[in-house]
C-alpha cells in the first residue's frame, strides 16, 4: 500500500542552525502514528513544515489522498488544508472571541463555498450551506463530547476542554490525516484516557489516520502502530511500540549519557 | 489610613499636572506686542481638576483589574436584551422609523442637515466596522476612499453630466477597486504596519488630490455639485435636502442589513476568525489574503459611497476635508460604539458626531474630546460600550 | 552640474537629517523597547518647541542675555517634553502593556491628538514666530555660504546627542538594562529589573532628544505651530523604518537618507510632492522589506 504522507529529506534551517536534518517519515493509511524526541527535537518544527507554516529549506513532502502522489512543500498552510491535512497547536490556538460551535463552523471553511454576494442575498444555496455547517458542527462536537458547551466562548472552556475543541476544529476541516501536537498536555489521567479513546474513534469510525506528537509515553504506547523518534532534528529509531520501549538508542536519547553509562 | 493615602497620591498627581500644564496653560506670549498674559486660574483649574481626575483614575483602574479577574463573560448586556426580544424591539423600531420619517418636517433645515452628517459618519462607520471591528485591520487611510467617492461624483459629473444615481454605485465601485489595489500589496502586512501604511497611502492620495491641479482643481476643489435629482422634478433647496435625508436613510438600512447578513456568514466568520488568530486562521484552510482584500474593499465600497452622498450634500469638495484626521475621528466613532456591533457604532457614530454640534461652546473642543474617547476606551473598555455578542444556536435534540 | 547648487543640496539634506535623527530616536527606543508605534511622539516634539518659545520670550522680556535665554530655554524644552513623556506613557500606554498592540497603537493616536487641540486650545492655532535663537559666529563666516551658523550648531548638536546616546546604551548599567528588557521584558524582570522604570527612562530620553530637534528645528525655520509635529512625527517615523525600527543606528541613518532623498529630490525635480515622497518611501519599503535597511527580519514562533 502507497503510504498517505512521506517525507523525504526533510531538512529546515533557522540561520545557521539546523532544526530538521534529513528526516523520512511515512505514514500508512489507517495508522495511528507517533513522533516523539526529547524537547527541542524538531517536532513541532515537523509540523510547521509539512502543514505549509514554514517553506522547508530541503527535501520533499508528498501526500497522496486517493492513490494519486502529490508534492506539497512551499504551498501555503490554507492550501494544505484543503488538501486534507489538518492540525492542532501545542499551545492552544482557537478563536477566543467566538462560540464553541463557531470555532468548529470555522473549521467547515475549506469544504463550503459562500461569497460576499451569497451572503448578502442569502441564496437558497448559501441558507442550505449554512443550515449544513450547522448540523455537520455540531455532529462533530456530539462526538467529541463537547456538544454541552455549544454556545460558550471558547476561552471560557476548561483546558482540557480547549484541546478536545482544537480537535474537532480539525476534523471540521474534512482530513484525511490529522497532526496532533501534544494533545494531552496539561490533561489530567482521566481525560487523557478518554482522550485515547476518541484518537481510537476517530481512526476506526471516521477513517482519518492520525500522526501525534505526545510527551505522555503511556498514551504513546498505548495508541501507536508505529512510532518515529527524532533528536537534534535526525530520525534515531522508528518502530513498534515495544520496539521502541526496548530500543537502547532512544533510551540514551531520553535519560542522557551519564545514566546509561 | 488609605485614605490618607489615596489623598497624597491624588495631591502629588495634582502638584505634577499643574507643573506640566505651567507654560502651555499659564503663559501665553504675545510675539507681536512683546507682551505676556499669566492665566492664573487656568493652574488651579487643573490642579483641582487632576485632584478628583486621578482619584476617579486610580478608581476605575482598580475595578478594571478586578472585573479582569472575573471570566469572560458572554451574557449579552443591556442593549442586546432589549433588542433581542422581540415584544420590546418590534415597538422600539416602529417608533424609531416614524420618528426617522418625520424628522426632517418636525425640526428645522438646519437640523436635518446635521442629521444628514450624521447619518455620513454612521455609514462611514459601519464600512470601517468591517475594515477594523471585524476583519481587524487598523485602516488609518479609510478616508482616502471616501475621497475616491466624493471626487468620482464631483468630476464625473462636471465632465460627463452623470447623475447621482449612477454615480452612487459607480463611486462606490471605484473606491472598491481602490481598495483592491491599495489593498494587494499591503495586507500582509502584520498590524500597526498596516495601520502606517494605510496612513501613508490616504495622506498620498490627499496631497495629489491638492497637487494635481489639472485633474483635481488643486487645494479650490470642485463647486456646483448637483444634489440628487427626483425623477426631474424642480424641487426647492428644502426639499431637496430632505430628499437625500430619506436617501441617506434607506442607504444606512441597506448598510445595516448587509452588515448584519455579511457578519454570520462564512464570510464574517471568517474575518473574526482571522482578527482572533491569523495562523490558526489559516491552518483552517482560510486563505488569509483573500479574505483580509474582501474585508478591505468591501469597507472601501461603503466608504466611496459615503463619499458620493457627501459630495451631494456639501455640493462642494476639496482636499481639505479628506485628511488623515477625519479617518481617526471615523475610527473614533467605531471604538467608542463598540468594535463589531453595529448597534454600537451606529450609537458611537451618533454620539460623537451630534453631540459636539448641538453643545454649542462645545464646538470647539470637539477635537480633544476624541482624542480623549479613544485613550479612555482603550484603557477602560477597549470592546466598546455595546459589546458584541456571538450569536447562539439552539438545538433540540 | 552646477557642484556648488549640489554642495548646498547636500549639506541641506544633512541639516534636515540630523533633525530626523534626532526625533526618529525616540521613535525607534520606544519601538525596541515595547513594540509600540508612539503615534504621539511628534507632538513631544511640538511641546518641546512651544516650551522653548514661550520661556525664552518671558526671559527676553525680562532683560536676560541672549545667551542665558537660548540655555534655559532649551532646558526648559528638555524638562518639559521629558515630563510630557513620562506622563503620556503613565496614562496611555501603561495601562495596555497587556492589550492587543493595536490598541495601544489606538491610544497612541489618542493621545496625539489630545495633545495637538491641547496645545491648540490653550496656546493658538496661528503660526508664531521663534526668535532665532542661535547667533552667527563670526568666525564661520567664510563658510557661511555653504552652511550656515545654525545649520552647524544643529549638525554638532546632533552629533553630541548620538554619541551619548551611543555610550548611554551600550556602556552604562541603565543602558544593559534597556537592552534586556527590549529583549525579554519576563526575563529582565525576573533578573530584578524594574521594568516599568526602564520603560518611563527609554520614553524620557526619547522624549529628550525630541524636545531638542524642536527648538533647533524651531529656530532654524522661524516659525512654530500646534500641527508641527505630526508631519515632522510622521517623517522621523519613516526614517526610522527606513534604517530598521528599534536600531538606533538605523534611525541615524535612515535619516539621514530621507534627508538628502528629499533635499534632493526637491532640488532637482519638484518641490510640489515633496510630503507625497516621504509616504511613497514608507509605502515602499514596508511593503518589500519591512525590517528596514539594518533590521533583521523576524520569524513568528508558531
Amino acid at each position: 500500500m502507497k503510504p498517505i504522507l512521506e517525507v523525504n529529506n526533510l531538512t529546515m534551517d533557522f540561520g545557521g542552525l539546523r532544526a530538521i536534518d534529513h528526516l523520512n517519515i511515512s505514514i500508512n493509511k489507517g495508522e495511528i502514528a507517533a513522533l516523539i524526541g526529547p524537547n527541542g527535537a524538531g517536532k513541532t518544527t515537523f509540523f510547521n513544515c509539512i502543514t505549509g507554516i514554514y517553506t522547508p529549506t530541503g527535501g520533499d513532502v508528498r501526500i497522496s489522498r486517493d492513490g494519486k502522489p502529490e508534492r506539497i512543500n512551499g504551498l501555503k498552510p490554507n492550501v494544505v488544508t484543503r488538501k486534507g491535512l489538518a492540525r492542532t497547536f501545542q499551545n492552544i490556538r482557537l478563536f477566543n472571541s467566538m462560540t464553541v460551535l463557531e470555532n468548529v463552523m470555522i473549521g467547515c471553511h475549506p469544504v463550503t463555498k459562500t461569497g460576499v454576494l451569497g451572503a448578502i442575498f442569502r441564496t437558497r444555496a448559501t441558507r442550505a450551506e449554512e443550515k449544513l455547517i450547522v448540523e455537520r458542527s455540531y455532529a462533530i462536537l456530539e462526538k467529541i463530547g463537547l456538544d454541552k458547551y455549544v454556545n460558550e466562548l471558547a476561552v471560557n472552556l476548561p483546558y482540557g476542554a480547549q484541546r478536545r475543541l482544537e480537535i474537532a476544529r480539525a476534523m471540521a476541516t474534512d482530513p484525511f490525516l490529522l497532526l496532533l501536537d501534544e494533545p494531552a498536555a496539561g490533561m489530567n489521567p482521566q481525560e487523557t484516557l478518554e482522550l485515547d479513546e476518541l484518537i481510537l474513534k476517530i481512526r476506526d469510525e471516521d477513517k482519518i489516520s492520525v500522526l501525534l506528537i505526545e510527551h505522555d509515553m503511556k498514551l504513546v504506547m498505548s495508541l501507536s502502530d508505529n512510532i518515529h523518534v527524532v533528536d537534534y532534528g535526525k530520525k534515531i529509531a522508528e518502530g513498534g511500540p515495544e520496539e521502541i520501549r526496548n530500543n537502547p538508542v532512544v533510551i540514551k536519547a531520553y535519560l542522557g549519557e551519564e545514566i546509561d553509562a | 489610613m488609605t485614605v490618607n493615602n489615596e489623598i497624597k497620591k491624588s495631591f502629588l498627581a495634582s502638584v505634577w499636572f499643574m507643573f506640566l500644564t505651567f507654560p502651555i496653560m499659564v503663559i501665553k506670549v504675545n510675539t507681536v506686542s512683546n507682551t505676556v498674559e499669566w492665566r492664573w486660574m487656568n493652574m488651579v483649574g487643573v490642579g483641582v481638576g487632576a485632584f478628583f481626575l486621578s482619584m476617579l483614575w486610580r478608581y476605575l483602574l482598580v475595578k478594571k483589574e478586578m472585573g479582569g479577574k472575573k471570566e469572560k463573560t458572554d451574557k449579552p448586556g443591556l442593549v442586546q436584551r432589549v433588542l433581542g426580544e422581540r415584544k420590546f424591539a418590534v415597538p422600539a423600531l416602529v417608533v424609531l422609523g416614524i420618528f426617522t420619517l418625520v424628522f426632517p418636517h418636525l425640526f428645522s433645515m438646519y437640523q436635518t442637515n446635521i442629521m444628514i452628517s450624521a447619518l455620513i459618519y454612521v455609514m462611514l462607520g459601519l464600512g470601517l466596522n468591517i475594515v477594523v471591528g471585524l476583519a481587524g485591520l487598523l485602516d488609518l487611510g479609510y478616508v482616502a476612499f471616501f475621497a475616491v467617492g466624493a471626487y468620482s461624483y464631483a468630476l464625473l459629473n462636471l465632465h460627463y453630466g452623470l447623475t447621482f444615481w449612477i454615480a452612487l454605485p459607480l463611486g462606490g465601485l471605484l473606491a472598491g477597486c481602490f481598495g483592491l489595489i491599495l489593498g494587494y500589496p499591503v495586507l500582509r502586512l502584520r498590524g500597526d504596519y498596516l495601520a502606517i501604511v494605510t496612513l501613508g497611502f490616504g495622506e498620498i492620495i490627499r496631497l495629489v488630490l491638492e497637487n494635481w491641479n489639472e485633474f483635481s482643481y488643486g487645494p479650490s476643489g470642485i463647486a456646483n455639485i448637483p444634489k440628487p435629482p427626483l425623477f426631474g422634478l424642480d424641487l426647492s433647496l428644502n426639499q431637496k435636502t430632505i430628499y437625500l435625508f430619506y436617501i441617506l436613510v434607506a442607504l444606512v438600512i441597506f448598510t445595516i442589513f448587509v452588515i448584519n447578513r455579511l457578519q454570520d456568514s462564512r464570510i464574517g466568520r471568517a474575518w473574526i476568525a482571522l482578527k482572533d488568530d491569523e495562523i490558526a486562521c489559516q491552518a483552517m484552510g482560510i486563505d488569509k489574503a483573500k479574505t483580509k482584500l474582501r474585508a478591505f474593499a468591501l469597507g472601501a465600497t461603503w466608504a466611496g459611497m459615503g463619499g458620493v452622498i457627501f459630495a451631494a450634500k456639501t455640493t462642494f469638495i476639496n482636499p481639505a476635508s479628506f485628511t488623515i484626521w477625519e479617518s481617526v475621528i471615523i475610527l473614533c466613532t467605531v471604538v467608542l460604539g463598540g468594535m463589531g456591533s453595529i448597534v454600537g457604532v451606529i450609537s458611537g457614530a451618533l454620539l460623537l458626531i451630534l453631540l459636539p454640534e448641538y453643545l454649542r461652546d462645545f464646538g470647539e473642543f470637539r477635537m480633544i474630546t476624541f482624542g480623549t474617547v479613544l485613550v479612555l476606551m482603550m484603557v477602560f473598555r477597549p470592546g466598546g460600550i455595546v459589546e458584541n455578542v456571538r450569536k447562539t444556536y439552539t438545538f433540540k435534540r | 552640474m552646477d557642484f556648488d547648487y549640489f554642495t548646498q543640496l547636500f549639506l541641506g539634506g544633512l541639516t534636515r537629517g540630523s533633525i530626523y535623527a534626532l526625533i526618529a530616536l525616540g521613535y525607534t527606543m520606544v519601538y525596541g523597547i515595547i513594540q509600540l508605534i508612539n503615534f504621539a511622539h511628534g507632538e513631544i516634539y511640538m511641546i518641546g518647541a512651544f516650551t522653548g518659545l514661550i520661556v525664552s520670550s518671558v526671559l527676553t522680556m525680562m532683560g536676560m542675555p541672549a545667551l542665558g535665554v537660548v540655555v534655559m530655554a532649551a532646558m526648559a524644552a528638555v524638562i518639559y517634553s521629558s515630563a510630557y513623556g513620562y506622563t503620556m506613557e503613565k496614562i496611555a500606554y501603561k495601562p495596555l502593556r497587556n492589550a492587543p498592540r493595536l490598541s495601544a497603537l489606538i491610544s497612541a493616536i489618542g493621545m496625539s491628538l489630545f495633545l495637538q487641540n491641547y496645545v491648540l486650545l490653550a496656546q493658538t492655532s496661528d503660526f508664531l514666530p521663534f526668535p532665532s535663537l542661535i547667533p552667527d559666529f563670526e568666525f564661520w563666516e567664510p563658510y557661511a555660504h555653504m552652511i550656515t551658523s545654525p545649520e552647524l550648531v544643529i549638525l554638532i548638536t546632533t552629533f553630541v546627542v548620538m554619541v551619548l546616546l551611543t555610550v548611554l546604551i551600550k556602556f552604562t548599567k541603565i543602558g544593559k538594562a534597556m537592552r534586556a528588557t527590549s529583549q525579554d521584558q519576563v526575563m529582565a524582570a525576573l533578573l530584578g529589573i524594574n521594568v516599568d522604570r526602564i520603560i518611563s527612562f527609554t520614553f524620557v530620553v526619547g522624549s529628550a532628544t525630541a524636545a531638542i530637534g524642536g527648538i533647533l528645528i524651531a529656530s532654524h525655520i522661524g516659525q512654530i505651530n500646534f500641527y508641527m509635529g505630526f508631519i515632522a512625527g510622521i517623517k522621523a517615523f519613516v526614517a526610522a523604518v527606513l534604517g530598521g525600527i528599534g536600531s538606533i543606528p538605523g534611525a541615524v541613518l535612515g535619516s539621514f537618507v530621507l534627508g538628502w532623498t528629499e533635499s534632493f529630490f526637491t532640488g532637482y525635480i519638484s518641490s510640489d510632492y515633496e510630503d507625497v515622497f516621504a509616504f511613497i518611501i514608507l509605502v515602499v519599503i514596508l511593503i518589500f522589506r519591512p525590517a528596514g535597511i539594518l533590521g533583521k527580519s523576524e520569524t513568528q514562533k508558531v
